[in-house]
């Protein structure tokens, strides 16, 4: 009994510290992102500019937005990634594997050059489309129930139509929208606007506010269908809140900074190994994906020779984590 | 059973030559069956005979890559003995645009033979990276692992080529519309020096038919059968390499037509590589020539690229084997 406190309060203290220095490292990847680009900006210029005192044109206005729009994306496609991972209880379930930020990306693309819509509209239309893609997923994966391994690659399948279509619709784009087009398809945080940052602040409280909530559900639901069941959980209700939450998040993510690629996928098992086990993962993983996120843009902005948008970076960086799980052969595993 | 399937050859044989005489006849304008006529026998008198005459080296490019990319995807089925093998899905089709692009930026490329060569040099890193990443690990080279293992290189692979192409705004528009992958634009010059490739790849490819069969008894038995099970896998993978690195060179990445021609084939054909790989090689050109001829009639008077139509077509058919099997067959 002893021992088990004991264990118990070594966890606590382990994800405690996780969580700290998930957070510095956030915060640490934020201020960097604000204080250094073609010119450096010294740390306390920065902080001076940001709380008001001494207003600085670099800092404010052309940095924060990229660092809080970085920031709140990577945070949605953290959590909404793992959510999905700890659904399917696999961690290659994640929606950018499995074709649903396509999915979000080819109705944004859609809507863009075909209706000439904007703004607004097209967010929604795109978290429509994502919870249309997961559903179409998941039930042409069903087969006596829905097997891990089918459903990812018919995931892969229909990642692969919506991509050619998102192709042939930006040749289709008239010169003026394809700038806005193409954001859906390369992920960037170029032309950040701190307007962008409100609606995703809201889907991010919303929806992840909503995973929040059901966090208990949905980790026991990792331990099987049935042993959720027995222990009282509303295994259906659970699984659609946490379906819709996580197609929300991810949706809004992409329509704010495009298909990131790969930070849905990385955060939660990067969380999971970071802190070993117990408790959920959504915060943590969270965490992860703003630092990524930042980070590799940070990277594509000041480190590499030419300047590049984000998703390059995780793209390049990221290939080699699902190869690592492939090797793992970890392909119906049941935790992250 | 040889009468049925020779039977069927025909059929196929048939198939393509209306596929073909469909892309001579339809396009931005539809081609009357005088002027058709007229076309072939050289005369470019009238619009539609000019027309027709146009259509000539599209139509030939289409066929040849859709036998090339048909064979290659039914011999790398029978390579990986995996029904999911596909030049696009396995990433192979990428790795020769990265390598085509990269050689595009940096020493800008004018001899067409060298641009083949490294394209087909990347295709071939690409399927050995793919193949020995998926092999890794415990049970060998499922499906699911080169399915995942090709969707991750192809994820790195595109990020890659365009973080080259970004810097680089005078290959950018070069570089956007390749990628696509489609066969408008062909002409007697560009085809001309890919046809060694295509046909060194076909010699090899069709040549390591029979070793295919005996890879399909499983290792253990083609070895003891006296087959040198890696001296023809070599074989055969560089065949199929040849194949998609000389066609994605001119057309660009084209994906899923290596997918679903051999199933069809076998369906018809049964199990035998003898009758599957050239089958497959006819039902691809047809099949590519009609998906061809559909991106052109769909979305007249501009077109659809074929890269996009065989993604339509072929991703339902990948849907279509993961289902039909069994999870562990996986």
């Amino acid at each position: 009994m002893i021992a088990l406190t004991h264990i118990r309060r070594r966890d606590a203290r382990r994800r405690h510290i996780a969580l700290s220095l998930l957070g510095a490292l956030t915060l640490g990847a934020a201020l960097l992102t604000l204080s250094v680009g073609q010119t450096v900006t010294p740390l306390p210029r920065v902080i001076a500019a940001l709380t008001g005192t001494a207003p600085d044109f670099t800092v404010s206005v052309l940095r924060l937005p990229r660092a809080v729009l970085g920031a709140l994306a990577g945070m949605c496609f953290g959590m909404g990634g793992v959510a999905f991972q700890t659904l399917l209880r696999n961690p290659l379930a994640s929606p950018d594997i499995i074709g649903i930020s396509a999915g979000a990306s080819a109705a944004a693309v859609f809507c863009i050059v075909v209706l000439g819509l904007s703004g607004a509209a097209v967010s929604l239309v795109a978290v429509g489309a994502g919870l249309g893609v997961a559903l179409l997923i998941y039930a042409l994966s069903w087969r006596d129930g829905v097997a891990g391994a089918r459903l990812i690659l018919v995931g892969i399948a229909v990642a692969a139509m919506l991509q050619s279509l998102v192709a042939y619709l930006l040749t289709q784009a008239p010169s003026w929208s394809l700038q806005e087009a193409l954001r859906w398809m390369t992920g960037s945080l170029n032309g950040a606007r701190l307007a962008q940052a409100a609606p995703l602040g809201t889907a991010l409280a919303l929806f992840g506010g909503a995973l929040l909530a059901i966090r208990r559900d949905l980790e026991t639901l990792r331990m099987g269908e049935d042993m959720a069941a027995g222990l009282g959980v509303r295994t259906g209700r659970t699984r659609l809140v946490t379906v819709c939450a996580a197609v929300g998040l991810v949706a809004f993510a992409t329509a704010a900074a495009g298909p990131i690629a790969f930070v849905a996928f990385l955060s939660g098992p990067i969380a999971a190994r970071l802190l070993r086990r117990g408790g959920s993962l959504l915060i943590p993983a969270a965490l992860t994906g703003a630092a990524l996120v930042l980070i590799a843009d940070f990277a594509g902005q000041v480190l590499l020779p030419a300047r590049y948008p984000v998703r390059i970076v995780t793209g390049v960086l990221g290939a080699p984590y699902p190869v690592l799980f492939i090797i793992r052969d970890n392909r119906t595993g049941g935790s992250l | 059973m040889t009468a049925r399937r020779a039977l069927w050859l025909l059929a196929l044989i048939g198939l393509l030559g209306v596929a073909a005489g469909l892309s001579l006849a339809f396009g931005a304008r539809v081609t009357g069956w005088q002027d058709l006529r007229n076309a072939l026998a050289g005369q470019v008198d009238t619009m539609g005979q000019a027309a027709v005459a146009s259509r000539i080296p599209r139509t030939v490019l289409a066929a040849l890559a859709g036998a090339a990319l048909g064979l290659a995807g039914g011999v790398m089925q029978g390579v990986t003995r995996n029904p999911l093998a596909d030049p696009g899905i396995l990433g192979v089709n990428a790795g020769a645009a990265l390598a085509v692009v990269i050689a595009l930026a940096t020493v800008g490329l004018d001899s067409a033979g060298l641009y083949i060569l490294v394209a087909i040099f990347g295709a071939g890193v690409a399927a050995v990276t793919v193949y020995t990443i998926a092999s890794l690990g415990a049970g060998g080279a499922s499906p699911l692992k080169l399915a995942l293992a090709g969707a991750a290189l192809s994820a790195a692979l595109a990020s890659l080529t365009t973080a080259v192409v970004l810097p680089r705004a005078d290959i950018a528009g070069l570089v956007q519309s390749w990628m696509v992958g489609g066969v408008g634009g062909a002409t007697a010059d560009r085809i001309a020096p890919v046809l060694p490739f295509l046909a060194l790849g076909l010699a090899l490819s069709l040549l390591s038919a029979r070793k295919l069969n005996l890879l399909a008894l499983g290792e253990d038995t083609a070895t003891s059968l006296g087959e040198h099970v890696w001296r023809a896998r070599a074989m055969a993978a560089l065949g199929a390499v040849t194949l998609c690195g000389a066609t994605t060179a001119v057309c660009g990445p084209i994906g899923f037509v290596g997918l679903v021609v051999p199933h069809l084939a076998r369906l018809l054909f049964g199990v035998d590589y003898r009758w599957i790989l050239p089958a497959s090689a006819l039902a691809g050109a047809a099949l590519l020539l009609m998906a061809d001829v559909a991106g052109r009639v769909a979305a007249r008077p501009a077109e659809l690229d074929v890269g996009i139509v065989t993604a339509f077509i072929g991703a339902p058919v990948f849907i279509w084997i993961v289902r039909r099997r069994r999870i562990a067959a996986l």
